[in-house]
C-alpha cells in the first residue's frame, strides 16, 4: 500500500479530521435506516404469510432477530474499540467505545422485550432462565456496567481505560449468548439464519428480516456517529 | 391475549425507545454547543 495513502486514512483518526466525516455518513445512513425500516416493515406486516405453526405473533421476529444480533455486534464492536484505544492509547477509539454503548443497550433491552413478547403466546411465559436468556440479560447489564462506570469516574481519560477494561472482558459474554443453544438444553430455538446452511424460513420472511437488520445497521451507525459527535464538542 | 396485543406492544415499544434515543441525542447535541468549535 501507498505509504501517503495509509497516511490519509490516519488523518480520521482525529477527532477533529473524524468530526465532519462522522456527520456526513450520519446523515446517510439516516436516511437508508428510514428507507430500510419502511420496506422491512412492509415486507414483514403486509407481504410475508401467516406462519402455519405460530399464526401471527411470529411477526415478533421482525425486530427481535434483528435486535439481537444488533446486541451482539456493538458489544463486538465496542470492545473491538476499547481494545485498539487501550493498545495504541487514541482518543477516538475510546469515545467510539462510549458512544456505542448506549444503543447497544437499547437493542439489547429491545431483544429481550420483544423476545419476552414473544415467549407469552408460544411458550406460555414471558421468561425463563434459561442459557439464552440469561446471557442476554447479562449483556444488558455489562453494557449498563459500562455506561455507570464511565460515569462514576471524573477524568475521562482513566474513565476510558477502566471501563474499555470492562468491555474487552466482558466480551468473554457473546460467543457465550450465541452458542448457548447448542452448548445448553434451552428452551429458546436454534438459529433461523446461518451463514453456512440454508435458512429454515420462507424467502419473504427472511428478506423481511433482513431488511431490518439492515435498517437497524444504519441506524445504528447513524446515531453512535451523533453521540460520538457530542462527545468530541464535549470533550476536545 | 389477543396475539395483536403481543405484536403491536412489540413494535410501540421498539419504535418508542429507537424515537427516544433520537430525542435525547438531539437534546445533548443542542447541549454540547455548535459543531463550528471544531477546528
Amino acid at each position: 500500500m501507498n505509504p501517503n495513502s495509509t497516511l490519509r486514512w490516519f488523518r480520521f483518526a482525529s477527532p477533529q479530521t473524524f468530526f465532519p466525516l462522522a456527520g456526513t455518513i450520519a446523515l446517510g445512513c439516516a436516511a437508508a435506516a428510514a428507507l430500510l425500516a419502511l420496506g422491512g416493515l412492509y415486507v414483514g406486516l403486509v407481504v410475508a404469510p401467516t406462519d402455519a405453526q405460530q399464526g401471527e405473533v411470529y411477526r415478533i421476529i421482525f425486530i427481535h432477530v434483528p435486535a439481537a444480533w444488533m446486541s451482539m455486534f456493538i458489544y463486538v464492536v465496542m470492545a473491538g474499540w476499547a481494545a485498539i484505544g487501550l493498545a495504541f492509547n487514541t482518543r477516538l477509539s475510546f469515545m467510539m467505545a462510549q458512544a456505542l454503548a448506549p444503543t447497544g443497550a437499547l437493542f439489547t433491552f429491545i431483544a429481550l422485550w420483544t423476545g419476552s413478547l414473544w415467549g407469552r403466546p408460544t411458550w406460555g411465559t414471558y421468561w425463563v432462565w434459561d442459557a439464552r436468556l440469561t446471557s442476554e440479560l447479562i449483556l444488558l447489564f455489562l453494557y449498563l456496567g459500562f455506561m455507570a462506570l464511565h460515569a462514576a469516574i471524573d477524568d475521562p481519560r482513566r474513565a476510558d481505560r477502566a471501563s474499555a477494561l470492562l468491555a474487552i472482558v466482558g466480551a468473554v459474554n457473546v460467543p457465550i449468548i450465541y452458542y448457548s443453544v447448542q452448548w445448553w438444553n434451552t428452551l429458546h430455538q436454534g438459529a433461523s439464519v446461518s451463514i453456512t446452511r440454508a435458512p429454515s424460513m420462507a424467502a419473504t420472511m427472511l428478506t423481511g428480516m433482513l431488511l431490518m437488520a439492515l435498517a437497524f445497521w444504519a441506524y445504528s451507525i447513524a446515531a453512535v456517529l451523533v453521540r460520538v459527535r457530542c462527545i468530541i464538542r464535549e470533550r476536545e | 391475549m389477543s396475539h395483536g396485543f403481543f405484536i403491536w406492544a412489540s413494535y410501540a415499544v421498539t419504535f418508542a425507545a429507537l424515537a427516544l434515543e433520537v430525542v435525547f441525542l438531539f437534546r445533548r447535541s443542542r447541549r454540547a454547543g455548535p459543531s463550528r468549535q471544531i477546528k
